[in-house]
């Protein structure tokens, strides 16, 4: 039983690290429809930013937020730069565009800092949390933090004007044009948010796998995997995949013989078909009723 | 009287497609005006271009300054509130969201309140369903939420398209007596584009006929009423 617990616990601290990167690509799909392959990359160069933060010798949440407003300028300079001038193209292109963004940010990253793996600080500790064997202190980090961003979100999203402003640009874009939105600017300051999440999501978990450029190869697998498990167009849906997806993974990995390390990654991706196959719109996400 | 609206040789290209073809037309300050026409001669594309929303040459003034160069989210700040064809409500939205929405470029939070309460004086079934996701309102609703969400910019000019689409006949009464009251006592000037143009005479006080991209026929609403062969041959009643 206590083996039971423990791996639910661990399962719902690696799963807050889907939720903040399935959260991510939601914020983009939701934005332009469709999926940022690029989203793991971003978060891993923000990473490796903070790490280097570190190293000139900030205090950990220092170098933690001048990450955040990096990674949020350095979301919406991509939109402008590479994706505004793409946005009418065909689909093709954008995936394209995507996968570039990919190779570029890693091979950039490699480049900058090499390919070697790196220790990374947490600032949680690792002793067990509140006395129990159960979960360690840094996995509890994990998880607040995931729950603070979401409580965040959700207030910004349904109080403040801009949060509207961009739920409208979301719904229906030529009438949030017609009462004065600009949805341009609403789509940069997605991919923004949309990165500045992603880099939580690097900083969180790279203590955990170690940082170096490949580092959140996996990591994206899996945040797809709780995002169209979520449904897509729901950032709550986000959350709970990325938990589900979590607590999924390491139960399997415990319990079903033969999976182990090894296999945990395609039960993400037989995951993904499933619910494709299964519930396409995903278990909060609307399902996308047009007339014509 | 001084031209609030003033359009001059306008056309409007979707493609390689004119839809318009020199275009010229102007509106006062405080009159409701209609442009009738059949389907396809261009009514929407006109509204569309008036808030820069597809490709066009010619001049369009407003108040005096021009609007073919502005963004669409610009020509909405100026005060032109524009009501699409379909409502374009924001389904996701709930209706009072979507009534706060419409005064996005306003930054006076005491007056959007008591106005989202004057919208619901207006409409009081809005008022009812003020929590209720848009999208779940029926089809006179919607049309209801959208000229309420267009007043919420507190506009001098609205243009509305076909606000009588796919509405019951009592509905479209009771729309049409709340334009005429916004026009009257909001001092808001009115473009209406209808296919139903009985109803959209009753109600205007000036009108322009409209037909494959040109205007054909301009004058005092009751004279085009009034006038059988123009009747006959545009309006079809």
């Amino acid at each position: 039983m206590e083996l039971f617990t423990n791996q639910v616990l661990a399962g719902i601290a690696t799963g807050a690290i889907y939720a903040c990167m399935a959260l991510a690509v939601v914020m983009i799909y939701q934005a332009i429809d469709h999926l940022n392959f690029a989203q793991g990359e971003m978060a891993m160069f923000s990473t490796f930013v903070s790490w280097q933060l570190l190293q000139w010798g900030l205090p950990y949440w220092a170098a933690f937020l001048l990450t955040l407003a990096f990674s949020f300028a350095g979301g919406i300079a991509i939109e402008r730069i590479l994706f505004k001038p793409l946005a009418k193209a065909p689909i093709l292109t954008q995936v394209a565009g995507f996968i570039a963004l990919f190779s570029i940010i890693n091979s950039c990253a490699g480049l900058i800092w090499d390919f070697t793996i790196k220790q990374y600080p947490t600032p949680f500790g690792s002793a067990p949390f509140l006395g129990s064997q159960l979960i360690s202190t840094h996995q509890a980090g994990m998880i607040g933090i995931t729950v603070l961003l979401l409580i965040g979100l959700y207030v910004f999203f349904q109080y403040t004007r801009v949060g509207l402003a961009m739920r409208a640009a979301a719904s229906v874009p030529e009438s949030a044009r017609l009462v004065g939105i600009n949805t341009s600017w609403m789509i940069a300051l997605g991919w923004g948010m949309a990165a500045a999440i992603g880099s939580i999501a690097g900083m969180l978990i790279a203590p955990v796998v170690f940082l170096e450029p490949n580092m959140m190869g996996g990591v994206l697998i899996y945040g797809f995997a709780a995002a169209v498990l979520g449904g897509l167009t729901s950032p709550f849906g986000a959350v709970v995949g990325g938990f589900l997806v979590g607590i999924f993974e390491n139960l399997a990995g415990t319990y079903i013989p033969g999976v182990g390390n090894e296999l945990k990654l395609p039960i993400a991706l037989a995951l993904i078909i499933t619910v494709l196959v299964v519930k396409p719109a995903g278990l909060f996400g609307r399902h996308i009723v047009k007339r014509v | 009287m001084t031209a609030l609206l003033n359009v001059k040789d306008l056309r409007a290209y979707y493609g390689q497609v004119q839809a318009l073809h020199s275009l010229s037309f102007s509106l006062n300050e405080g009159s409701l005006t209609t442009l009738l026409g059949a389907n396809g001669a261009g009514k929407t594309t006109t509204l569309r271009a008036i808030c820069n929303m597809v490709r066009t040459t010619g001049t369009i003034e407003f108040d005096g300054r021009p609007l073919t160069s502005r963004s669409t989210e610009n020509i909405v700040s100026l005060g032109i509130a524009h009501v699409p064809q379909g409502r374009g409500t924001f389904t996701t939205l709930t209706v009072e969201e979507n009534l706060q929405l419409g005064a996005y470029t306003r930054n006076d939070k005491a007056t959007i309140a008591s106005d989202i309460e004057r919208m619901y004086a207006y409409f009081p079934k809005l008022k009812e369903r003020h929590t209720q996701q848009a999208g779940t309102l029926s089809g006179g609703e919607q049309q209801m939420l959208a000229v309420a969400r267009a007043l919420m910019l507190r506009p001098r000019l609205m243009l509305l398209d076909e606000p009588s689409f796919g509405l019951a006949p009592l509905i479209v009464r009771d729309l049409f007596k709340i334009l005429g009251q916004i026009n009257r006592e909001e001092k808001v000037s009115l473009l209406v584009v209808e296919q139903n143009a009985q109803l959209a005479l009753e109600l205007a006080d000036q009108a322009y006929v409209i037909e494959t991209g040109r205007i054909v026929m301009a004058g005092g609403a009751k004279e085009i009423s009034n006038d059988e062969n123009v009747r006959k041959s545009y309006l079809g009643y």
